[in-house]
């Protein structure tokens, strides 16, 4: 068996493959917090919750509708989008003149919220998520053994993330988009309905977790506190992405999640602190933020 | 405004709040013959670690997440330290403290360089990766946490396992706290960290060193909040993962936003509801993080000001 620094490489590329899949989903999610944070200045602590939202409506299609996986890919972004927007509505619209802190504690209580109802009526104990039979089994990739739904998520996290990214960069309401987030008065002065695009915009970041939480369904198990634990991680990305930029924070979530993957393979007892440990390295050199614009 | 009428609120205030204050600590020598003491002690530990982050987020703008490190670190070392090395219980306390402080310096260093929601941000990735630590250190004892910690003999002599004695010496320990947070604000240094809260810029071109401020606040916000941890690691004699939690940091904040940021009383009324409350649900079945949660949604959107600064605004006109 071939060796590298004394690790079998199989070992190596195996936890090089959970760095990544599990990348794919900080740089989702991270890059759905940049979405709304850019445009609405509020970290969206609800993120995880959001996320974990999806996979359970998922996992709830399944077992009470048989509404299967492929379907479930499309329903489940636009519900969760669609409860995002309904909170944009309700309630995160009236706190858009105060301190930004207020925006998180606001989202910090619907996260306590959303997951008190799951683990109320479903337990802490996580439910399995069939992988769908088109992506069952596995492929022998020659030097390693690759399960397709793995394979399958980092490729769907890749379009996703690039598919957001130009719907940023490069079409009409990308811009608009990105002009409010320069100058929201100069915007609406021109006649583009701000609020609207607030709202739009709250309902595309949930709509990411929803669909990150759906693909992670049958990675992971759908349980109800799959979603806290890794917002936190992914607090700690964008802090070293820095919200700045788009591209960064998509970036930074893969690499984190490879830098995490290989911790596991060197020194698994530090493979939960290795994120956070690089976000303080990079804060005592590049306060910043790797991407980041803003002191 | 004129100086007078500024003068006349400021009276007034001076004198609710010496009122109120007397009212509360006659309550509280009464409360332990009305109310099991264990309980009122749990409220005390958890008025002085509300107390102590009202200091940073009330009186210098900085929103800490990740104050659950401070409170349950200094629960371990406290607890450790009493039980493996038989060190007495105010020698405990004051590791605890120690420790906190020395944890709040690091985790302030490296929070401070960036500012409002990032400083949030840092803080709670910090204290996450505390609590993994803690998960995976073999002093805390993993998932059983550290148990059947000793009370001992405070100073060798007064048993401290008398319930009535333990509730006066927490008492003694609240008081303490809560008057040194008081004497901070109160000081030409709390002077400065409100300067630095309503402009932090304005601060800056003043002349004064904002980052070296902030992280003197910072420490003795973290070192205040493991004196509250150490304290609530002697009276329930053990310490667990639970108080690191960032469940934990949430719910500190809860305590100070439902009772009032930045007023003195408002952290401690916030304490005593949310405690109250738990004690109440933990029987009724219904889940506590929902109630956390709601409570936390009404709060920032219709009732920001809290109990005690809403009080204040009503009944008296005054800006909290």
């Amino acid at each position: 068996m071939t060796m590298i620094f004394g690790i079998p490489v199989q070992a190596l590329l195996g936890q090089l493959l959970v760095g990544l899949i599990n990348g794919s989903f900080y740089a989702m999610l991270s890059l759905g917090l940049a979405v709304i944070f850019g445009l609405l200045r509020i970290i969206n602590f609800a993120h995880g919750a959001l996320y974990m939202l999806g996979a359970f409506i998922g996992y709830l299609l399944l077992v009470h509708m048989g509404i299967g996986y492929w379907p479930a890919l499309v329903l489940v972004p636009l519900i969760v989008g669609l409860f995002g927007m309904l909170v944009e509505r309700l309630a995160l619209s009236r706190l858009y003149r105060l301190d930004p802190l207020y925006g998180l504690l606001f989202t910090f209580g619907l996260a306590l919220v959303i997951e008190g109802v799951f683990r109320y009526y479903y337990g802490v104990s996580g439910n399995p998520y069939a992988v769908p039979t088109l992506l069952a089994g596995g492929t022998n990739l020659g030097f390693m053994f690759l399960p397709n739904y793995r394979g399958w998520v980092v490729v769907a996290s890749l379009i996703v993330c690039i598919g957001t990214w130009l719907l940023i960069e490069k079409t009409r309401l990308g811009s608009y988009l990105r002009a409010a987030t320069e100058n929201p008065q100069l915007v609406q002065a021109f006649g583009v309905n701000v609020p609207l695009l607030l709202t739009l915009t709250y309902g595309l970041g949930a709509a990411l977790a929803g669909l990150a939480g759906i693909l992670a369904a049958p990675v992971y198990q759908v349980s109800p506190l799959m979603g806290s634990d890794l917002i936190i991680v992914v607090f700690a990305v964008v802090v070293v992405g820095g919200m700045g930029s788009i591209l960064g924070a998509i970036v930074t979530g893969y690499m984190l999640g490879l830098a995490e993957g290989l911790t596991k393979v060197f020194y698994p007892e530090a493979s939960n602190l290795v994120v956070f440990v690089i976000m303080a390295i990079v804060l005592l050199l590049r306060p910043a933020g790797l991407f980041g614009r803003d002191a | 405004m004129s100086e007078a009428t500024l003068h006349a609120e400021r009276a007034t205030s001076v004198r609710l709040e010496r009122a109120l204050v007397a009212l509360g600590i006659t309550a509280l020598v009464a409360a332990p013959f009305v109310i099991y003491p264990i309980f009122v002690m749990k409220m005390l530990c958890f008025a002085l670690f509300a107390c102590a982050f009202n200091l940073l987020l009330g009186y210098t703008g900085l929103l800490s997440f990740g104050h659950a490190a401070f409170f349950g670190g200094a629960a371990y070392f406290c607890a450790y330290a009493v039980k493996a090395w038989g060190w007495p219980p105010e020698a405990g306390i004051l590791l605890g403290t120690a420790g906190a402080a020395g944890m709040g310096l690091v985790m302030g260093f490296l929070a401070i360089r960036r500012q409002g929601i990032y400083f949030a941000m840092i803080t709670l990735a910090l204290a996450q990766m505390f609590y993994f630590f803690c998960v995976q250190a073999p002093f805390t004892e993993g998932e059983d946490g550290i148990q059947g910690v000793p009370r001992g003999h405070l100073f060798g002599v007064v048993d401290l396992n008398a319930p009535m004695t333990m509730y006066f010496f927490v008492l003694a320990i609240f008081l303490i706290g809560v008057f040194a947070v008081w004497r901070i604000v109160n000081s030409p240094f709390g002077m400065i960290l409100r300067s630095i809260r309503e402009n932090e810029n304005r601060a800056i071109s003043l002349g004064y060193s904002v980052g070296r401020y902030k992280l003197a606040a910072f420490v003795m916000s973290a070192a205040l909040a493991g004196l509250a941890g150490a304290t609530k690691a002697i009276v329930f004699q053990f310490a667990t993962l639970t108080d690191v939690t960032w469940q934990m940091s949430g719910e500190v904040i809860l305590m100070t936003l439902l009772g009032g940021i930045g007023t003195m009383v408002g952290p401690v009324v916030g304490a005593g509801l949310v405690v109250g409350l738990e004690n109440t649900l933990a029987t009724s079945g219904f889940p506590v993080t929902i109630a956390t949660g709601l409570i936390f949604m009404v709060c920032v959107l219709i009732f920001r000001r809290g109990i005690v600064g809403e009080i204040y605004a009503r009944w008296l006109g005054l800006k909290g």
